[in-house]
């Protein structure tokens, strides 16, 4: 589904230029279960960047589904963003005015999907992280882990093949993390391919396939099977 | 994404700071109630000014001795401007069209009555003034249909000067003396008022031949000529043109319409209007610089939204839509809030001063608006650019 050929991210910070990911090759198959994990520094979030299509590689090519993305306009990544991946931050990334229901209907709203399709996959995609009942309020009505609930609702809203989590449980205390873990791994058992970046080794652990990135460099790729 | 969500969510993102955004609207709603006001003003003082112009009648040609489009020498040492007599006003009366023809001769002279004495304008015109010039007789008759060269001494009294030197007496038939010479008093006109500071009513009608010789004139001031209305002014003019031609041995007189001059004067007045608009216009540029403000710092305080917007598939020309819809929300919303601010105060203006020239000129109004939403548009092509050109990463990084 993904592969990178000698993809190669480099920032000029002042005078010196930081390879934040240098020569990476790497293929993920379709329903994998993906964590990343490194230092700071590493190069772990540049790699989800990429990856999601919000940042674009210096040299090397990313294959998604068979497309070289390197050849894609402006908008047609951000077709593809809306279609085939769905994003999870560690600051959730709710806007703040509007509720838990329309914050889901975003994506949809933005791909011009007619108001009653919209507000019945909305619902679906609540129900889904079980806060149907929640749709109403507003994010600062809501909790930490309800926060990141409705926000992984929004990314599946549109139905992607992939999920990219980035630092997913970070702002969150352990019981709401361990929820948000089951939710996606969930997904991941439905077929979705999930990525995860985080610092945390228990959960980085839970992946079917670990990488640990140094210095921009992949420098361990264990495979398990899944629990 | 569909018009109506895009103009759903920038209703919804500007309601989320409603006082903000209302001050913002604010500065445009200011400007339109400016121009509308302003031109309200203007356009008031145009049907005003035209009334007065108008009130005569437009179907009057004037002719002046004299070709004012004359070029190199002066017409006083070569030229051969032949006086405009009485017998050219009788002549052409002949011309297609013409139905009456008013000579005009008008002076100072003073004039004794009642006991009194009086300086005062003398008009001396011919007996079609009234039906020309839509006068009415207030008292007795106006002069009656003598022989043009040859008139009896009577005169009609404009209403101040009727007041002036009678009082409430009847004048009719009494005797006046103007310029020394005994005229019988056989009218009185209805009052007219003033026409841009000339009072009409503070006057003595006499024959145009009397007053002539009164004046030791060979030429009248000008004919006036009346015409049907169902004929064009150029036919006319050029039935006056051949008549002239052929009594004066060429074109000496300068013939003016009404409608050149209605055409002039409105073109005048126009200008006006425009320029008060454009005062106006420069409160609304102050507006437009209000949202730009505002939008520039919109786009700072949603840098994460725009970043998420981005992650969630919106591309730069959705998220350059979003912050240009926005401004120009704000300034459609103020401009509207100006228009009906505006068209209140005109309204209110006009019922408490009824004297006040005001009239409320919906093109300028809507005009205004337009331009508001404009203002708004250019205001926010910046930010706008800004927010659409933003690094999706680096925005998502910030909060």
């Amino acid at each position: 589904m993904i592969r990178l050929e000698g993809l190669t991210r480099t920032f000029q910070v002042g005078d010196s230029l930081v390879r934040a990911l240098d020569d990476v090759n790497l293929e993920i198959g379709a329903g994998e279960y993906l964590s990343i994990m490194g230092p700071s520094g590493s190069g772990k979030s540049t790699l989800l960047n990429v990856l999601g299509l919000l940042d674009t590689p210096t040299a090397g090519a990313y294959w998604l589904d068979g497309v070289n993305t390197s050849t894609m306009t402006d908008d047609e990544l951000a077709q593809t963003r809306q279609r085939q991946i769905g994003f999870v931050f560690q600051s959730f990334h709710l806007v703040a005015r509007m509720n838990a229901l329309e914050n889901v209907e975003l994506p949809m709203l933005l791909a011009g999907t007619p108001p009653a399709e919209r507000a019945e996959r909305g619902r679906l995609a609540l129900e889904g992280v079980g806060l149907a009942a929640r749709r109403d309020h507003r994010p600062d009505q809501l909790s930490g882990g309800e926060r990141q609930r409705v926000a992984i609702a929004r990314a599946m809203v549109m139905q992607p093949k992939l999920l990219l989590a980035d630092e997913p449980t970070g702002n969150l205390d352990t019981a709401s993390g361990a929820e948000i873990i089951r939710i996606v791994e969930k997904l991941n058992s439905e077929g979705l391919t999930l990525v995860v970046v985080t610092h945390d080794r228990q959960i980085g652990e839970r992946a079917g396939r670990r990488l640990r990135l140094r210095d921009g460099r992949v420098v361990e790729d264990l495979r398990r099977e899944a629990r | 994404m569909v018009f109506a969500d895009l103009l759903r969510f920038t209703t919804r993102s500007a309601s989320s700071h409603r006082l903000r955004s209302a001050l913002t609207a604010l500065g445009i709603g200011i400007g339109v109630t400016a121009v509308v006001l302003l031109t309200s003003i203007g356009e008031g003082l145009h049907q005003y000014v035209l009334a007065q112009f108008t009130q005569f009648g437009t179907n009057i040609i004037g002719i002046n001795p004299g070709r004012s489009t004359t070029f190199g020498a002066a017409t006083g040492i070569f030229g051969s401007v032949r006086p405009l007599t009485i017998d050219d006003a009788e002549a052409l009366k002949r011309v297609p069209f013409v139905i009456n023809t008013v000579p005009v001769v008008q002076g100072t002279a003073s004039v004794e009555g009642g006991g009194r004495e009086r300086k005062t304008n003398i008009s001396g015109v011919g007996s079609e003034m009234p039906v020309a010039f839509s006068f009415r007789v207030a008292l007795g008759e106006f002069l009656p249909p003598d022989d043009p060269r040859a008139p009896r001494p009577l005169a009609v009294l404009g209403a101040k000067v009727r007041s002036e030197l009678f009082g409430e007496r009847n004048p009719l038939g009494e005797m006046i003396r103007v310029g020394g010479e005994r005229y019988r008093v056989i009218g009185v006109m209805e009052s007219k008022g003033q026409v841009l500071g000339f009072d009409l009513d503070d006057a003595v009608y006499i024959p145009a031949a009397r007053a002539l010789e009164l004046y030791n004139r060979a030429s009248l001031f000008e004919i006036d000529v009346l015409y049907d209305k169902a004929a064009s002014a150029d036919e006319v003019v050029r039935g006056i043109e051949r008549m002239i031609i052929a009594r004066h041995g060429g074109l000496d007189v300068t013939i003016t319409t009404q409608q050149q001059m209605l055409e002039v004067l409105g073109s005048v007045l126009d200008v006006v209007t425009f320029a008060v608009a454009a005062l106006g216009g420069i409160s609304l540029l102050v507006g437009g610089v209000g949202i730009f403000t505002i939008m520039t710092i919109a786009v700072r305080e949603r840098t994460a939204e725009i970043g998420l917007l981005r992650a969630v598939g919106a591309g730069r020309g959705q998220v350059r839509s979003i912050f240009l819809g926005e401004s120009m929300l704000l300034a459609g919303l103020g401009g509207a809030g100006g228009l009906v601010a505006g068209m209140l105060i005109v309204a209110v203006l006009g019922i408490a001063i009824p004297a006040l020239p005001i009239g409320f000129s919906p093109p300028y109004a809507l005009a205004a608006e337009v331009i508001a939403v404009l203002i708004g548009l250019i205001a926010g092509v910046l930010p706008a650019q800004r927010a659409a050109g933003l690094d999706p990463v680096e925005a998502l990084r910030t909060e």
